[in-house]
């Protein structure tokens, strides 16, 4: 009760007499003067725009595709080559879920590289979305007993199995409610995607999320541009800033154009399924309905759309 | 009065409507083929050629002249295959036709292009057929919502000795200690 009434009894400002320049109101003019005078030698146009562009959601279609506009411009600049950026919405009627066969998988980590280069993820520093664990047939499903950095002449392991992690697209993302700004949240088609341009890089989500799916851009991410995906989508592989957070989106570029994400076309024991949870007759239901089927961290209640399940 | 037999009436409608309504509900088992149907549609399904060897095929190339031996023996040609699929019961001529060489044969005697083998491999791998032709057993590729390709068993399994080939696994992820150098 004191301690409230000490911070507001100081009264200085209004103490002081007339027109007299305090320090709050100084602060404020040269704050304004500097912040005016760097933006408009903020070099281009672009970088102006950049700067006050809106969070994705809040943008009108006419927005949408001026700053897509002046991205493909960027990109064609800075890599030499042409860009499609797609902002294309989720298909009506459309809600996606990924199943992985953990009875299949052998660890060979095909998935992992694949989507470094379906996604143009960072090399130097690196990233990588999926994080295949190996884990011991005795201990079962053991995080703090598993290995990520394994490294064997050949897999599958006598007495080990595979469990590939990458974002669980939950239902009840924790991720989306620890970020302060509204920089990443659910798509209607179940996908949980980041503006990289709104993301200010506090890393909250990261502490949020469970699955370690979460990845930071601790330096300015490397990709050589002879392997630069050019196709791409606004809320998913397009190109990176450093000191933003990124995540796997089921291949958002992919999937709203109706084809499998990377992933699933790439893993040579086809372990990996994905379709749509709101069709009776997709794969990913067939699997639901028949299947011995499990999520991982369950009594979190994240409720994620990524499904492990024993096909045999 | 009237109203309140009217009204018993309804009561006595509700109450009962779900024991008339259940058998209707349940009356399409239906329900169940088509779904199974549904996982047939083959037309949905593109399957690639068969991965012969090259040179192999057409057997008749070769086969045509030959008087087929059904004598079940060690071979002096095809020396590469070497037989580890159930190899104490089975051998050559149990899959592969004798009269029709550029064909494979059922069980019954019914010959089965190389082009469908997987109604061959599904005589004993029923279980698995049904998954495949559900999408669940093997590699899909191609469309979630329109035409998918998908993969003859062959294709991944070697039907003369079918367990998955172990792999080399691509590199391990840069551990966090070395990113900062």
């Amino acid at each position: 009760m004191n301690l409230k009434k000490d911070i507001k009894s100081p009264q200085r400002d209004t103490a002081s007499p007339g027109r007299k320049l305090t320090r709050r109101k100084f602060l404020k003019t040269a704050g304004a003067a500097a912040a005016m005078a760097v933006l408009a030698q903020c070099g281009s146009k672009a970088a102006r725009e950049a700067f006050v562009q809106r969070n994705f959601r809040s943008l009108s279609k006419e927005e949408i595709a001026q700053v897509i506009k002046r991205l493909e411009a960027e990109y064609l600049e800075k890599y030499g080559k042409k860009f499609t950026v797609s902002a294309k919405g989720s298909i009506d009627g459309t809600l996606f879920a990924y199943a992985l066969d953990i009875s299949r998988c052998i660890g060979c980590r095909r998935c992992v590289y694949a989507c470094v280069e379906e996604n143009n993820l960072s090399r130097d520093p690196q990233t990588h979305w999926i994080q295949v664990l190996e884990m011991e047939d005795e201990k079962g499903i053991d995080f703090v007993h598993s290995n990520l950095y394994y490294d064997h002449d050949e897999v599958p392991q006598e007495g080990h199995f595979y469990l590939p992690v990458a974002c669980q697209q939950c239902k009840n993302p924790p991720c989306v409610k620890s970020c302060p700004v509204g920089a990443t949240w659910m798509e209607p088609d179940g996908i949980v995607v980041v503006d990289y341009n709104w993301c200010i890089g506090c890393r909250c989500c990261m502490a949020a999320c469970p699955y370690g799916a979460r990845h930071f851009n601790w330096g300015k991410p490397q990709v050589p541009p002879g392997k630069m995906n050019t196709n791409t989508h606004f809320l998913g592989n397009r190109p990176r800033y450093k000191g933003v957070v990124e995540k796997c989106t089921f291949c958002i570029q992919r999937v709203r154009e109706g084809l499998y994400p990377t992933c699933v076309e790439v893993c040579p024991t086809g372990s990996r399924k994905f379709g749509n949870l709101l069709d009776p007759d997709s794969e990913i239901r067939y699997i639901l309905e028949n299947k011995r089927v499990l999520i991982l961290k369950e009594y979190l209640n994240t409720q994620p759309k990524f499904f492990y399940f024993f096909a045999t | 009065m009237i109203r309140r037999v009217i009204l018993v009436l309804g009561m006595v409608l509700v109450v009962l409507s779900p024991f008339w309504v259940l058998p209707g509900d349940r009356e399409p088992g239906s329900g169940e083929e088509t779904k199974a149907a549904a996982g047939n549609r083959e037309t949905d399904i593109q399957v690639p050629p068969p991965p012969f060897s090259e040179d192999i095929f057409p057997c008749s190339q070769c086969h045509a002249e030959q008087e087929p031996n059904m004598q079940r023996r060690e071979l002096e040609m095809h020396e590469d295959i070497i037989l580890k699929h159930a190899e104490q019961n089975r051998w050559c001529l149990d899959c592969h036709d004798a009269k029709n060489r550029d064909m494979l044969h059922l069980a019954d005697g019914e010959l089965v292009d190389f082009k469908e083998s997987y109604r061959l491999c599904g005589q004993c791998h029923g279980l698995k057929l049904r998954d495949w032709r559900a999408g669940i057993h093997g590699r899909r590729t191609g469309s979630w919502n329109g035409q998918k390709r998908y993969l003859l068993c062959i294709h991944c399994h070697d039907p003369h000795s079918p367990k998955f080939k172990k792999l080399k696994p691509e590199p391990p992820p840069v551990k966090p200690g070395r990113i900062r150098q």
